[in-house]
């Protein structure tokens, strides 16, 4: 049984990676915008396990466990750097993190 | 309208609120929160997809893990939401341009976006069964699986150097 099509799911793929990319571009907590890459990781493996169900193939498949296995190593690093920023500067406003340009 | 289509609709509709969710809320912890559910509903179309167990590991390794250590950084930090916005002028123009050129990109693929899709019922969920994987990983994507092995170990190494205090070192303001 396939509900729905083709089209629906890569149309809910882009709506997710649309809104993860609007909080990016948009929030200045640097914890929110790290949840929205995360969001956008997702949205991009929503529509390769689509693109896999509606094709027959694997290779979609597989490949979201790597992405998985990737999204697990930068969160953990990604958060790292952040503890470690909050340390040296008291702040994880994106706006008040401009040593480079002044 | 099937119940396939019902559940579709269901999730779709969760996910995409939750998401909004995310991006809207001012406290971190409800963000986080909001991103959780978001990723069940991800998990309930991957079900819908046939590929049980990627949405099985997403609820484990998403859910589980990566949105449990964003709760412990975020009552780590104490942060109190989001400062006063910004006045410069740049900024506020470049944000008000790039996200009307994303929107514009939704718009365009909402009324454009056909994709010949194949035949649904014909074609066998080759995802739902545990072999595939197996067979894949072990056959074709081996020595991608070996890298990524080296890369959690490298991400391991690079987070104990990071969150460790050197007391040897002068701070770098």
């Amino acid at each position: 049984m396939m509900p729905a099509s083709l089209n629906a799911y890569i149309f809910i793929s882009v709506a997710l990676f649309a809104i993860g990319l609007l909080g990016v571009l948009l929030r200045r907590n640097t914890l929110i915008v790290f949840m929205c890459l995360e969001m956008m990781l997702v949205a991009s493996t929503l529509a390769l396990v689509a693109f896999s169900r509606f094709n027959g193939t694997m290779d979609g498949n597989v490949f979201v466990f790597f992405i998985l296995t990737v999204a697990a190593a930068e969160v953990a690093v990604g958060l790292a750097i952040i503890v470690a920023l909050f340390r040296r500067r008291q702040t994880i406003q994106l706006d008040q993190l401009n040593t480079l340009k002044n | 309208m099937t119940i396939g289509q019902i559940l579709f609709n269901l999730f779709a509709l969760f996910t995409l609120v939750m998401a909004a969710g995310v991006v809207l809320n001012k406290n971190a912890v409800n963000a986080a929160l909001c991103l959780l559910l978001c990723l069940v509903g991800v998990a309930g179309l991957f079900v819908g997809l046939n590929a049980y167990l990627l949405a099985f590991l997403l609820l484990l390794v998403y859910a589980g893990a990566i949105v449990a250590l964003f709760l412990f950084i975020v009552m780590l930090l104490d942060t109190r939401g989001d400062a006063r916005p910004t006045l410069n002028r740049l900024p506020l123009v470049a944000r008000i341009l790039a996200t009307g050129l994303v929107l514009g990109g939704v718009a365009s693929f909402i009324q454009r976006g056909r994709l010949v899709s194949p035949d649904m019922a014909g074609t066998i969920g080759v995802g739902a069964a545990l072999k595939p994987y197996a067979y894949q990983l072990f056959t074709t994507y081996l020595l991608p699986v070996q890298i990524l092995g080296f890369l959690l170990l490298i991400a391991m190494l690079g987070v104990i150097v990071l969150s460790k205090k050197f007391v040897g070192l002068e701070d770098i303001k």
